[in-house]
Order: C-alpha cells, then structure tokens, then sequence
C-alpha cells in the first residue's frame, strides 16, 4: 500500500484543467496558413504531397486528406505553406475542411461544427461512443485512448468509450475502411439504436488518407450513411478530438 | 554453393542468387535450418511466364544472411511442404500459397493468412474461413470480434473450449488488409515515407527505419552520425513508448488500477518527447531515406534529457510495486507459456521470444545504424509466460531509457541532416532489419532493369508471433485470455499489412 501512495504522490496531478484553452507544443503541425502572394507557382508542394491533399493557383489544403506531414512546407522554398499549432481542425461538413489564404482558423474553428438543438438535447450530458477500427494504422486509435487517460480525461464531460454498440449512441470509425472490414463496420453502425452519431476520425477515415487509390479499400459506407463530426489529423491529437465532440454537443 | 551471402543492409545483385528447382531448394533449407539457420522471408516474385520464389535465411551468430531461390514454371502448381520439416516456415508457406497459388503439398495447417485482395484463388471467402472444430458433448465454442470490446484492432478470435479451459484457439486475420504491398511497388518508390509510415502507427519509426536504411543502401547514400544518432534515439522512444502502453494495458487487465493509470501517464511523457523533436506524437515525419527532418538542439537536448530522467525514475518507482504486488504476480506467473522449444520451432522473434529465452535480437545479432557504434546487449527470461513477457517489457524500457541518457549526453555533432538522393542499384536485392518494439522488421526491395522497385515485400514481428499466441493459451482458462493476448501486444495491421 505504502508503494502504492508514494507511486501516486510522486505522479502529481497530470490533467489538462481546461481542454478548451489548452494549446498543443509548438511544433505540432495543426491548421496551415497559406499564402498566395508569396506562392511562386512552381508546384513544388503538389508534387511531394502523399495524398493530393494540396492544389495550387490558388493554394488550397483539404485538411481531410492532408496527413499534416509537413512535406510541402519543407519543399516549398517562398515560405507560402506554415503548420501551426492550432489544433481545432473538426467539421461538420465535408467542404468545410478544404481551406484557404482566406480562412481564418479562428472564425474556421467557430462555424465549422454546427451544433444542433437535437444532438444537444440527448447527448449534451452523456455521449457513449463504440469505435471500430477500419483498417487504421493503430495510431488514432491509441490517440483515441489517450482521449481518455489521465492527462485529457474525456469522461469528465461524460463522453465515454464503451464495448458494445448496443450502449452506444454512436460510432467513431477509424482507417480507410478496408473491404475485409466493410461489413463489420456497417454491421456495427446497424447494432447502435437510433438516434445515433457517425464521427469520422483522421485523415484515412475521412477521405482514405494515403490509402484512397488501394485497390483494398472499399468506401462505399460513406455513400450510404450521412457522416455527422469529420476529425481531421493523422493521427488525430486528443485535444482535437475533445474539442471536435464537445462543439458538436453545443458544449 | 547454392547460396547467395549477404547481410543487413546490403545489396547484392539478383543474378548472383542461385536457382535451383524446388526440390533442390527445400532439401537446402532442411539443410541450412538444421545447422541453425531460420527464415527471415519467402516471398514470390511473378515473373512474365511462372513464379520465382526467394528465400532468405538468417544465421544470427555469424550476422549473415543467405538467399537463394526457385523457379516455378506456370504449370508448376506444387511443391513439397517445407513445414512439415521445419514448422518455422508454416506461415510464410501459407502466404506464398495465398498469393501464388502454388501449393505446399502436405502442409499440415494451410488456412488463408489475411484474404489479400489479390489473392490468388478469389473464391476464397472471409466469411468461410476454415475453422478447426473440437467435438464432443462438453465443447463450446466462444467467438470473440472482429470488432472488441476496447478501443483495439479488428481480428477475430474462437475459442474451443471444454467448460472453462481452452483446448484450442483459432486466430483469424485479415481485415485490417489495405494492400500496402502492391502499393509499395507501384509508382516511385521514394515517394512511399507516408505509406511506410501507416502501416503499423506504433511502430512508424522502425518502419521508416528500415525502409529509408534499404533506400540509402540500394542508392548508395551515406547518413550522417548525427542523423544516425536521431533516428536511433526516436526508435528507443518508440520502443519505451510502446513498452509503457502494453504494461498499462496489463495492469488494466488484471485490475490494478495503479499501475494501469501510471503507466499509461509516464507513456504520455514518452510520446510528447517525440513531439516535441518532430511535431508528431509517434514521430511521423522524422525519418526520411537520407537522413531526418528533424535536429535536436542544445536546449531540446537538455528538455529531453530531464524528462527522460524523470521517466526513468518513475518508470522504476511504478515497475518495483507493480511487479511485487501479490495480486498481480499470481495472475502473471504460470500464465500462458510458450517454453523455449516451441518459441524456436515456430520461429518467434523480438521481446516475447526473448521472454522464452531465445536470444534473438536485430540490434545485436545484425546490427544497424547507431547500435554498431554503440552496441545494445541481449535480455532474455526464461519462464515464457506473461509474467516474463510483462517484466521483459519493464526491463527492456528501463534499458532503453539508459540508453537514450547515454546518447542526449553525447549527440554526434554534425549540421549535416538529409543527404541527397541518388538512384537505386538495377536487377539487385536489398534487405534491411530492424528491431522494432515487437521484434524484427524485415523490409526486402527487389528492383528492375531500371532501378525501379518491382516487388517490395514486408514482414512485421506480429507475423511470426500470433501463433505463439494461440499455443500459450492452450490449457488455459478463457479469462486468462486478455492478459496473454496483451502480454503479447501484436500488431493486427502490421500482420495484415
């Protein structure tokens, strides 16, 4: 027991006390700024992105399929591309993600999750949510267990992670979607009682992320059901999960 | 001679690899393996008219590896099973037969391994997967996923059970498959770092690793020490990071609260260091073929340095309870052997090989990049069950952050990061290991005439140790199966690829 106390008073408190102000270490690579005045045209980005995430004249990033690599700003030599820290890259609309010279993270981050009246009236207080990996990498998916350790611990705001769909009001799918998990995954959504939630989590789930040209992959899911949170990032930083959920909650 | 000598990171020419018939192939392996040798990759290579099939062997103690090959004309359809002698090759016999077709006759146990989408007899179907069955009048069978109770990867698991005790355990894959194979030798291959990247998130760092080192040596491209030095710094925090995970997961499993909570908090120290070197908690983007993107300045040098410390000493603190609390020992001990003979007959390899005592570790039996300057020492127990696997994971993180301390202290000094590209050697084959957190990766690169990758095959650690798996809970009671599952911690992606 005497093991036990001193393991705990030698941790400390460790928790994030306000997940909604809380930034991300400067390095990380979140929201781009994108510069067309300073763009040279020379394409540089287009040509080292993995995943076609960027277009150029005018530059354009679909954070949906961008992997936040980092690659086009590293290639591109008038310094038009930069990856900032801000992390509150969530949407509710497909569209919304692809950004410009002309957005501003800020009003970005206030307009792109619509709350709406409904999902706040039965899931404001308590969101459980069953995740099915898809064919992900195993990368959001230990980021969607850190959402709920003790540094980010989601469940105080009554977002939990549960084991069965049939407890659950809704799924977070992670990965591409492979065909060998294509009826798993659609099989699992069914299990979850109406109302639910479809939350898209990282760049694979999203758009099919580096592997959307996989002859392996099958993403007819997302033609069949409507897609309610898209969370961009590969893998997604808890923080932009949490954050993502709670406007999504009108929280 | 009928084989080809090469060794890690090395490149030799293909038309120095021998062909031999498959007959003649086989009685080399049986040969080969029983003076110690084992397989490290058996792939198919489709030619324009038949199948050549390559096999490289490692012979750990003399840090060699050996190929050699055979060719299958198109009407060839079998060849005697290999693994009826040797079982170490009974996966990648199975494989090959996935993706060819070409049949192991008398193959004791030839199951689909992952139902590839480009698989060679599409009629096979996920939903018929071929399960052994147990019968009698007190069997039951309990059918666990693809889809788990936790935040986890897809498999399914059936258990045959008697009452409580398993008799048998059938692990079925597959539907984490995203064909990265293929992918890998379509288009240029230089441009694959994302992809390498995704095929097992935890273990990004080993897999850059081994891919950027094939790279530079078919190319030619000589890393600088400091770089070299980097990369191996983020691939022992991948391997602590991992390490602090699979403990947390345990400690969860047998209700210890505790050590679930504080392992799985000291983790989080790990994986931010990465972040804070390269801007990605897993260390995506770090590793490039060249070198790195990223340096470690002094002051980063002196924050890393600090926390690793700090980590070191509660890793310690966390370690000395966890593994003396009564509780947890007597769930941990006795639990799910895999004894020293069957690890080495079914070819295991990395941290849950070294728990059953088979000595076998990349960075030292075929060392690359920074553990040839600075070698890393071999840790085997010997119990085989989770207890071992579990305290091996404690001892190899404790280790691993020694070593980190050791190389903050004394980082090469050099302004050089990424070498330039060059172009890859024609009509060659490369192969490049790393010990990653599981155990050994093996990447090998076949290229063409033009120095174009034609065939890029992979193997993750999860695919030698999943059938360690299913023999370690034999006996055992049903419930003991999350801790074993998690002692092992395998990779679902990296198997499935």
């Amino acid at each position: 027991m005497f093991d036990s106390i001193k393991v705990r008073i030698k941790q400390g408190k460790q928790y994030i006390p306000d997940v909604k102000r809380a930034e991300v270490n400067p390095k990380f690579r979140g929201f781009p700024l994108l510069n067309n005045k300073t763009c040279t045209r020379c394409d540089d980005c287009t040509c080292v992105c993995p995943t076609g995430a960027i277009t150029a004249h005018p530059l354009k990033i679909d954070l949906g399929k961008c992997t936040f690599c980092g690659d086009c700003q590293r290639a591109c030599k008038s310094q038009s591309i930069e990856f900032t820290n801000f992390h509150k890259m969530a949407a509710s609309r497909r569209e919304t993600l692809i950004v410009d010279h002309n957005t501003d993270r800020h009003l970005y981050t206030l307009d792109a999750v619509k709350a709406n009246h409904e999902i706040k009236r039965l899931f404001g207080r308590s969101l459980k949510l069953r995740s099915v990996s898809a064919g992900g990498c195993n990368g959001c998916e230990l980021e969607l267990n850190a959402c709920s350790n003790v540094n980010f611990d989601m469940t105080r705001f009554g977002i939990e992670m549960v084991a069965s769909p049939r407890h659950a009001d809704g799924i977070v799918i992670t990965g591409p979607v492979s065909e060998n998990m294509a009826y798993a995954l659609e099989d699992t959504l069914l299990a979850v009682p109406n109302p639910r939630l479809v939350i898209a989590m990282g760049t694979c789930a999203i758009s099919g992320g580096v592997f959307q040209d996989s002859a392996a992959v099958n993403r007819n899911f997302f033609d069949k059901y409507k897609v309610d949170l898209y969370i961009p990032g590969c893998p997604v930083h808890p923080l932009t999960f949490i954050n993502g959920v709670l406007r999504l909650l009108g929280r | 001679m009928s084989w080809a000598v090469t060794s890690n990171n090395q490149t030799i020419d293909l038309a120095a690899i021998p062909v031999e018939t498959a007959a003649g192939l086989r009685a080399e392996i049986i040969e080969q393996c029983g003076r110690g040798a084992r397989p490290v990759a058996f792939f198919g290579q489709k030619l324009s008219s038949g199948v050549r099939l390559f096999v490289i062997l490692a012979d750990d103690p003399r840090s060699e590896l050996v190929a050699s090959s055979a060719i299958f004309a198109e009407s060839e359809k079998s060849y005697p099973s290999i693994s009826s002698e040797i079982p170490a090759f009974h996966l990648f016999e199975r494989e090959f037969f996935e993706e060819t077709g070409i049949k192991p006759e008398g193959h004791p146990w030839l199951k689909p391994v992952r139902f590839s989408h480009n698989r060679a007899d599409q009629s096979v179907r996920m939903a018929d997967y071929p399960f052994f069955k147990v019968e009698g009048e007190s069997i039951h069978e309990v059918a666990v996923g693809p889809v788990h109770a936790g935040v986890i990867e897809p498999g399914h698991f059936r258990f045959m059970c008697s009452g409580e005790k398993v008799h048998h355990l059938e692990i079925h894959l597959g539907y984490q498959h995203r064909g990265i194979e293929p992918m890998m030798a379509d288009g240029s291959i230089w441009k694959k770092s994302k992809l390498v990247e995704s095929i097992t998130g935890d273990s990004a760092i080993a897999n850059s690793l081994a891919y950027s080192s094939l790279l530079e040596t078919a190319a030619g491209i000589e890393v600088s020490a400091r770089a070299t030095a980097i990369r191996t710094l983020a691939l022992e925090l991948e391997r602590v990071a991992l390490h602090m995970s699979s403990l947390s997961g345990l400690c969860a499993d047998v209700g210890d609260l505790t050590g679930n909570t504080f392992f799985g908090a000291t983790r989080t120290y790990v994986i931010n260091s990465l972040l804070d070197i390269c801007g990605s908690r897993f260390g995506y983007s770090l590793i490039r073929p060249g070198g790195v993107n990223f340096d470690i300045d002094a002051a980063l040098s002196a924050k890393l340095l600090k926390t690793l410390e700090m980590v070191r000493d509660r890793v310690f603190i966390i370690g000395e309870r966890t593994f003396n609390m009564p509780g947890v020992l007597s769930r941990f001990q006795h639990t799910g052997i895999v004894d020293f003979k069957t690890a080495e007959k079914i070819n295991m390899v990395g941290i849950t090989a070294r728990a059953s005592g088979l000595k076998r570790d990349i960075r030292a039996d075929h060392p690359f990049g920074f553990y040839r300057l600075y070698p890393a020492y071999k840790l085997t127990l010997d119990s085989g069950d989770v207890f071992a696997r579990a305290y091996m994971r404690y001892l190899e993180a404790t280790r691993s952050l020694g070593y980190l301390i050791d190389l903050l202290s004394g980082l090469p000094p050099g302004t050089q990061l990424l070498a330039e590209r060059g172009s890859l050697k024609p009509d060659s084959m490369t192969v490049s290991m790393v010990e990653g957190p599981r155990g050994e990766l093996v990447h090998v690169m076949l290229t063409g005439a033009n120095g174009e990758a034609v065939r890029y095959k992979l193997k993750d650690p999860s695919f030698n140790n999943w059938f360690a798996l299913a023999l370690a809970v034999r006996g055992e009671g049903v419930s003991d199966f999350p801790i074993c599952n998690k002692s092992f911690d395998l990779s679902y992606c990296g198997y499935d690829l």
